[in-house]
This record gives C-alpha cells, structure tokens and sequence, in this order.
C-alpha cells in the first residue's frame, strides 16, 4: 500500500475513533505534545496506560472477589484508572469510571462487578484500537511518510 | 372504611327488616388516650349529652354545634353512624348520657341487646327506649367474662323505638284505637312504674282492664300493657275478643322486638365476617407487592447482563442479519427491563415505599432533555413538538427531578404515541399565572394552536382541581417547602383522543383503552396511575381533557421548592450546563423571527430568548410589517423562519434584506429556516441574488442547547476564539517556562508522563515524583525547584499535607536562615517554592482549601494552556522580572 492510501486509512480511523467516542480531545491534545525531541510520546504513554490499566483491573477482579469488599481501595483503584483513561482521553473508560465510583459509594457489589465487567470491555476495545491505530502509523513510517496529519 | 353517608343509606334501605325501630346509630369506644386522634379524624370533638338531657330543647331549636365537648372521662362512646333520622346524635357521647351509660355498660358486659328505661328522647322529646347491643372487635366464647367482653369491646349498635309511634302503629292494624284504651309501664320499679305509653283521655280508673306482661327481650326490664275500653263495661263476648286482640298486640310486639334483636345480630355477624375478610384481602395485596418488588428487582439483575452481553456482541464483526437479530434482542430486552421498572414502581407505591428526593434542578434543561429523547420519533412522524416554560418560573427549583421526568416522559410519551398529525405541545406556568390572567389561555380561537389543528379547552383539564375552586393557599400543609412554587403543567396533543367510555377509568393501573392497544402500541397501562401517585406526592393533581379525534390535554400541578431561597444546602452539580448557555456568545443579539402564528412564535422565541438573544417577532416579512420594527436602529443579527414561509417570501425577503443593507452596509443577518423534520431539510432554488442560497435549517423540536450549536456553526464564533487564545498562550507558556526546573508530583504514572510531556512541551526541565513523601524529601529548602505540580489526592500523603509540611520546613529553614546571616539581599527568595494543586475536579478541591494550606493555585488534569498560563504566570512573571 503506498503511503497516501495508509494516510488515508489513518485518517478514517481516527475520525472513527472519535466518533465512536473510544477517544476525545485529551488524546489530540497528547499528539500535540509529540515533536522531534519527543518521538514516541503517545506511544509510551498508552503502554504506560495499558501496563497501569491492566494491574487496576487485577487488582479490582481481586479486591472484589473477596468475601467482604473493601470498598474504599476498590475506589481508590477506580479513581486511579478514572485519571490515566482521562489523561490518555479514553473517555468510555473513563465514563464507566464514573459509574463505578456512584456503585463503590453505593456499596454495590453487584453493580461493581457488572462495571468491572464493562470496564474490562471497554479496555480491551481502546486497547485494541490504539494498537491499531499505532501499527498504522508504525506501516506509514516504514513507507516513508510521516504519520502526522 | 364505612362512610356515614354509607351506613345512613344501608340502614334506610333495609329499615323495612326491622319496622318498628325509628332510627339505629352506631357508636365506638374511644379510650382517653385516643380521644385526641379521633376527634382528629373524624372532624369535631366528642359532645356531652347529659346537659342535653337536662334541659330539653325545643326541636327546633336543636344545634348540635352548640353542644358543649365532653369533659376528660376514662373512655367515650361517640355515635359515629346513625340513619338519617336520628342523625342528630352522631358525635354525642353515649357514655355521657343517664340512661345511654347504663344501657352501654350492661350491653357489653353481657353481650346481649339490653333496653333502657323509657325516657325523652333528645330533641324529639318523645318517650322511647333504646335496644343496645355491643359489639366485639373478635368472636368471644359463649361463656366470656364480663370483663373479657369490655375488652373486646369495638362498639355499639343502638336501635331507638318510639313507643308511641309503636302501639300506635300496631292499634292502627288492629283498628280498634277508638274503643281501647292501651297503657304500657314500665314496671322494673313496681313502686314507679314509668308510662310508656297512654292513649286514655280521661284518667279515671276502670277496673275493667286487662293487664298482660311484655317481654321485649331484656330479661331485667318488665312491661307491662293495661288494656281497656274507653266506653261503659263490654259485652263479655267482645271482652273476650277484645283480650284476644290485645293479646295479639302483644305478641305481635314481643315478636317484633326479637325478631330486630336477631337481625341484628346477624347483621353485626356478617360485618364481623367482612372485616376478616377485608384484611385478609388486604394482606393478600401486600404480599402482591412485596412479591412484584423482589422478583421485578431479580429479573433486572440477570436482564442487566444480558443487555450489557448484547451490547458487546454488537461490538464485535457481525454481519447485517446479525446485527438486525442482535438489535431486535437488545430492544425487546430494553422494553422489558422498562417495564419491570414500571412494575416495581406500582409495587413501591403500593407497599407505599416511594419517596421523593429535594436536589436543586433545571426546569428547563430537564426538559430539553425529554424533548430530545422524544425528537427523533416526532421528526419520523412530522409531528410538532415544543416544550414552553413561563419566565416566571425560577431557573433553579427544589424537588426530584427524576420523578417529574417521569410524569414528563410518561405524557408526551403517551401524546406522541396516539398522535399522527398536528402537535405535542408542553407548557409550563405558575399556578398564579394561570389563575389571574386570561391572556395565558391563547386558545381563545380553535385554530390558534401550535400546529393549527384544533384542541380541547386547556381549562376543561383542571376544571376539577381542589386548589382552583376553592381558591385557598394551595397547600399549606407542605410546612417544609419554604417558598413554595407551585407550577402547573399541561402535555396538549391533536391525536385520536381517549374514548368517552374509558374516561373514567385511564388512571387505573394496568388498564387500557381497549384490549387492542396494548397490540397496536404497546405498553402496560401502568404508567398513567403511577404519574397520578407522583403527582399526588408533589401535593398536585392531575387531570384531563380528551375529545376523540381531536386530541387530549392532560394537566397536573406539583408544588416545588425555590432553589434560589437557600443555595448551597442541597448540592446539584446537573445545573451547570444551561447556565452556561445563557452568558454565552450570543448575548445582546437580535433575532428576527417570522412567524404569523402567535403560539408556535412563542414558543421559539421562549428557546431563542435563552441564549440571551433578544427576539423581534413579526407575522411575514411584507414591508408593513417590519417598517414597525425600527429596524434601523436595531441591528439584526440573524433570521428566523418557519419553514412553511420560505417559498411565499421569495419575494419579500429580498426587500427587506436589501433595506437592512442600507442601514447598514456589510451586515447581513443570517437566515436559519425552523423545520419539522430532517428529510425536507430543503435545497433552495436560489435563483435570486439576494437570498442566501442554502439558508440553514435547525431541526425542531427546539432546545436552547440546539439552537446554539446550529448557531455556532453557521456565524463560526468558537472556532475562531478559540484558536486565537490558545495560540497567544502557548506561545507566552513557552516563554515562562523555558528552562525551568518543576517537579511534577502524582501516584498515577499516566498521569505523571502526560503532565511531564505537556511541561516539557513548553520547554520546562521537569522532575517525575509518584508519592508525596518523596516530594517532601526533595522539596527541601533551599530550593533546587523554580515549581512544583502536585497531584491532591495520593495514596499514604495527600498533596494537601504534603504541601504543609514542606511549608513547615520552609518556615523553620527561613528563621534559621534570617538567625543566621539576616536577610539583606534577595536570597530569601528559594525559601518558597510555588506549588500548584492538580486536580481532575474542580469541585473537589475548591481554590480556598488550596491556599489553606500553602498552595499557590490549582491546574485542572489534564492541563489546558489557558489556565496553565494564567496560574503559572502568577509567580513567573514576578521572578522574570
């Protein structure tokens, strides 16, 4: 494929990705912040992101899975993962955050359980997005043209 | 509960099983205790009789008002029921009467019907007697003590017998009252006995009497009835018959007497019955809603994850056939989890469970939000829809938005549901409003509506309101609603109208019109009965108006709090957004709008007036119409027009645009057309020069929110803006914070790289820290640091006690310091290092609590280059220079 087409194809995905809400502005004002000194920026944070975002979820799946739920670590799990999903803009992580904060102070097990389920959803997705999104700059680059739009 | 309306009715009707009685009256027995809360319930106090008793009164002149309330005894027995014609002595106090007492206390000590002594009956002033029965509030054995049946007691049922109406009734039958005389004694007292009755003229005594003994059914009691003839001594054979008869007479009353004391006790038995059956039923109902409560709330759980299941399958590659089966799945789902939500709400309500929140509200902006959940379905049926609220009506109100959404969405949902053509309009008034003027009723001419198609007469929908006709102060027991505003509500729509027939019955839960609407539209039926019961607990009403193949209005009140009497007590953070709007970019515009139909003008201009820009209206654009306006002197910033105008006004639209380009040269309003539905968004012929050839088309039903994006995008304000002030601070960020050392200062590390990057964007040499002891122990004076970001809320060290504690260190290395070497030159100046809070809510942490404890300002995550600049500029530009 030559680089305008793959451009192209970046370009539709992205819109994609905001459309669908998987990203907001957070995440245009993170490639911003990418320059020369600074190639890889985004990249390192969305690892840092989903290295980060998979412990929180562990921890979760165990904090909740215990017979008596310790409901101010699950919080403060949660609002920690509500912090880097807003840094990086993924705003549908972001949002079942919030849900999940109203079920912690609720004290809802069940509820908790059913946003762990989401957020795991959700994570996956805007894992699987990003990378996607990162393989194609990543196939840009390796063409020659710079993945910049 | 029994009504007296209903016992006075049950007892005329069946006065022919006991003939004789004049009247029976129920009374209760009421201890001291509960007197209060009796006299509470049923509306007046409990009246002595003795007095009464005393000094008879004329008949006439009979008040029982004037009565004066019985005075503190250990117990009362209230007449609560009594047949019309003995109703004059509900709410006397039997216990407080001579012969009444000592009927009631024997009467329920022996449980059978007891007779008093004859005496004059209150106000009619005859002689009659009284048969009491008690009755028990459970069945006793046969062989209860006295004392256990005072105990049971729950009332007693009092028979009143005229004993002259009596005999003579019965002499009437026997049509001898001309010939014999007929005495009846009570002989209980044989020194007293008392004359029941005397129909003698003359008192003379004949021996020639006959004297014969009366059982009435009260073994105590004796009667006896002297019979004799008026004239000279009979004939022996007539004597003879003559005793016969009377002896008729007096078995015929003997029997009478049993014969009513049996009735009523059968009576009473079968009342016993239907009270145990009655809480049998009751019982029954709330296990009903007990039962609908648990299982509704155990099918949403497993329905949650279904739904939520659905939901990622669609997600994932699915082809079109799949996608349409995993569609329909979701959306029966959805429709099944809304009605087991609407299901356990009747539960609630009926196991009496629901309550209301008080949380600080947008009228409006909660119902933009019903509008726009509704517009997609009006725009695909070409149907009107408009939500107008009065200016009256505050911003911020007090009470549970949630439910008034419901009684909302439950109406309109209803309206556009049965409505094909025409419109679905909602207005909003003050009670006050409605009341005292007559120009909110625009409907004066059928055809002035929002859609031009005729409604039923707004009024008619709360003709029956309580708080209209009784014009009180609407409800003053609300004693916590300290400023009440009351509002009144109406959803008009011009569909096919509720049929006469089911009028009657459409606030009842679960029924429908007819059977065949839960097939052609779905929906339980439920809804209806349960926005009655919200509105009930707002201390409103609900009402309708309906004409078939008209349309219907339905109306109802609810009673809210001002929000602005007492801010900050209940916290709302919903009310932000539309608060916004109002300061927005558009204040101090003006809009033209043209629209020849008054209503439907209204209501744009209602939307339009929101964004704070000021609206002319006018009928067309003909030059009379708009030479009134002044046009000269007020600038138009914009025009709005109803759809339907476009094609007429091809011809005036020039004229007047070129008018205004006269005035003033350059400024040309832009043209918005205001259309029903998306698909006749038009495409202009634009073969005159003037016209803009693409107007653009705002989408009803109008929102404020909406109007305003549609405006944004055509005048492009924010892009402009925006831009411009983020380029001028990115540029002065870069200036203040080339080549400073800052320590960025947060447990979460996306965070940290993100706040990092962003510094370093600027070209600030930047620090990473992840817990707040760490930052203490580099944050130490002097300083190497020109700043320092930190994250409030940390595990172990928050940012707020953190800060203080360097500020600690500060303090005690500065008076060291100044011991020291005293502070001449300016190096006290590392003795602070700005630290500024960072914060994913602005709420959490208020500006103040940050300078509490020794911070220099706070930075919302993540960072905009506004707000960066403006705190960071604080401190840098003092030390730049």
């Amino acid at each position: 494929m030559d680089v305008v087409q793959l451009k192209r194809q970046l370009i539709a995905f992205t819109e994609l990705l905001f459309g669908e809400g998987f990203l907001d502005e957070q995440f245009n004002q993170l490639q911003q912040l990418q320059d020369e000194n600074n190639p890889n920026f985004v990249a390192e944070v969305a690892t840092l992101f989903f290295e980060d975002s998979e412990r929180i979820l562990n921890e979760l799946a165990n904090n909740l899975d215990k017979q008596s739920v310790d409901f101010k670590k699950v919080d403060a799990h949660v609002h920690q993962l509500k912090g880097s999903s807003s840094s990086i803009g993924a705003q549908r992580v972001q949002r079942v955050c919030i849900i999940f904060r109203n079920f912690c102070n609720e004290r809802n097990v069940e509820g908790c359980l059913k946003c762990l389920q989401q957020l795991k959803h959700e994570y996956a997705l805007v894992k699987s997005k990003l990378e996607a999104l990162f393989s194609l700059e990543q196939q840009i680059l390796a063409a020659g043209g710079s993945p910049s739009i | 509960m029994v009504l007296q309306r209903t016992f006075a009715r049950y007892a005329e009707r069946t006065a022919f099983e006991r003939p004789l009685t004049s009247g029976v009256a129920y009374a209760v027995r009421v201890l001291h205790s509960e007197r209060e809360q009796f006299e509470k319930h049923q509306g007046w106090t409990i009246k002595r009789m003795d007095i009464l008793e005393q000094k008879p009164v004329h008949k006439d002149d009979y008040e029982p008002e004037a009565l004066e309330p019985s005075p503190v005894q250990e117990e009362y027995a209230p007449v609560i029921f009594a047949q019309d014609t003995v109703s004059h002595v509900i709410s006397l106090d039997l216990l407080s009467g001579k012969e009444d007492r000592d009927n009631v206390l024997r009467a329920r000590a022996s449980g059978k019907g007891v007779l008093t002594a004859p005496f004059r009956l209150i106000k009619t002033n005859r002689l009659g007697v009284i048969l009491t029965f008690a009755v028990y509030k459970m069945d006793l054995p046969s062989n209860a003590t006295p004392n256990e049946r005072i105990q049971a007691t729950a009332g007693y049922i009092g028979g009143i017998f005229h004993i002259q109406s009596l005999v003579e009734k019965l002499l009437q039958q026997l049509a001898s009252k001309q010939t014999i005389d007929v005495t009846v004694l009570d002989t209980t007292n044989q020194s007293y006995p008392i004359s029941m009755y005397d129909s003698s003229s003359n008192t003379s005594d004949n021996d020639l009497s006959y004297v014969s003994m009366l059982n009435f059914g009260d073994p105590l009691r004796k009667h006896e009835m002297h019979c004799r003839f008026k004239e000279k001594a009979p004939w022996p054979l007539l004597e003879m018959a003559t005793s016969t008869g009377i002896l008729v007479i007096a078995l015929l009353l003997g029997h009478i007497f049993h014969a009513t004391m049996i009735r009523i006790a059968k009576v009473e038995d079968d009342c016993r019955k239907m009270m145990e059956l009655k809480k049998r039923a009751e019982a029954a109902d709330v296990a009903k809603s007990q039962f609908l409560a648990t299982v509704s709330h155990e099918i949403r759980t497993p329905m949650n994850g279904v739904l939520g299941m659905l939901q990622m399958l669609m997600d994932t590659d699915l082809d079109v056939t799949q996608q349409d089966y995993v569609r329909t799945a979701q959306e029966s789902g959805k429709a099944l989890v809304s009605l087991i939500n609407e299901v356990l709400d009747q539960a609630k309500i009926e196991s009496g469970k629901l309550e209301l929140e008080a949380v600080q509200f947008d009228l409006r902006a909660t119902l933009d939000d019903v509008l726009s959940l509704f517009s997609g379905k009006s725009q695909e049926k070409g149907v009107e829809l408009g939500v107008y609220v009065s200016d009256r009506v505050p911003k911020i109100l007090i009470g549970d938005p949630g439910r008034f959404r419901q009684i909302i969405t439950n109406l309109m949902g209803n309206s556009i549901k049965f409505t094909d053509r025409g419109h679905v309009f909602v207005t909003v008034h003050l009670i006050e409003e409605v009341m005292d003027s007559i120009d909110v009723e625009t409907e004066s001419s059928p055809q002035n509506t929002l859609s031009g198609f005729p409604v039923p007469k707004r009024r008619l929908s709360w003709s029956k309101f309580r708080s209209f006709s009784q014009e009180v102060p609407i409800c003053p027991s609300v004693s916590l609603i300290s400023d009440p505003i009351n509002l009144i509500v109406s959803v008009e729509d011009t569909g096919e109208g509720i049929p006469l027939e089911a009028q009657s019955r459409i606030f009842t839960p679960f029924v429908q019109v007819g059977p065949s609407i839960s097939r052609t539209h779905g929906g339980t039926g439920i809804g209806l009965s349960i926005s009655k019961y919200l509105v009930g607990l707002m201390n409103g009403e609900i009402g309708f108006v309906s004409i078939p193949q008209v349309g219907s209005t339905f109306t109802f009140t609810a009673v809210f709090n001002n929000g602005h009497s007492n801010l900050g007590e209940f916290g709302g953070p919903q009310i932000n957004t539309q608060s916004i709007l109002s300061t927005s970019e558009f204040h101090g515009m003006t809009a033209l709008l043209v629209d020849p139909r008054p209503v439907r003008a209204k209501l744009s201009r209602y939307h339009v007036q929101r964004l704070g820009i000021c609206v002319e209206v006018v009928p067309d654009l003909t030059y009379g119409s708009w030479s009134v306006l002044n046009c000269g002197m007020v600038k138009i910033d914009m025009i709005l027009m109803e759809e339907e105008l476009w094609d007429d006004s091809s011809s005036s639209l020039p004229i007047f645009l070129n008018h205004l380009r006269d005035n003033d040269p350059g400024a040309v309003p832009k043209l918005f057309l205001l259309t029903n539905s998306v698909s006749s968004s038009r495409t202009s012929n634009g073969t005159t020069t003037a016209i803009p050839s693409k107007p653009a088309v705002i989408t009803k039903p109008l929102r404020a929110s909406m109007i305003a994006t549609s405006l944004r995008r055509v005048m492009g304000f924010r892009n402009r803006t925006d831009l411009r002030n983020g380029e001028t601070s990115r540029l002065a960020l870069r200036n203040l914070l080339q080549g400073r050392k800052i320590l960025v200062v947060d447990d979460n590390d996306v965070n940290l790289k993100v706040a990092a990057g962003a510094l370093k964007k600027y070209g600030a040499d930047v620090v990473c820290e992840n817990s707040g002891s760490k930052a203490i122990s580099l944050l130490k004076p002097p300083h190497q640091f020109d700043a320092c970001f930190m994250d409030i809320q940390m595990p172990v060290i928050d940012g707020f006690e953190a800060t203080k504690r360097i500020r600690e260190a500060e303090r005690s290395f500065s008076g060291e310091y100044g011991r020291g070497n005293g502070s001449q030159d300016g190096k006290a100046v590392n003795c602070h290092v700005p630290i500024l809070a960072m914060t994913a809510d602005v709420i959490q942490a208020t500006h103040e609590e940050c300078i509490q404890c020794g911070m220099d300002g706070y930075v919302s995550k993540p960072f905009e280059a506004e707000q960066l600049y403006r705190e960071v500029s604080q401190f840098f530009a003092s030390q730049t220079n």
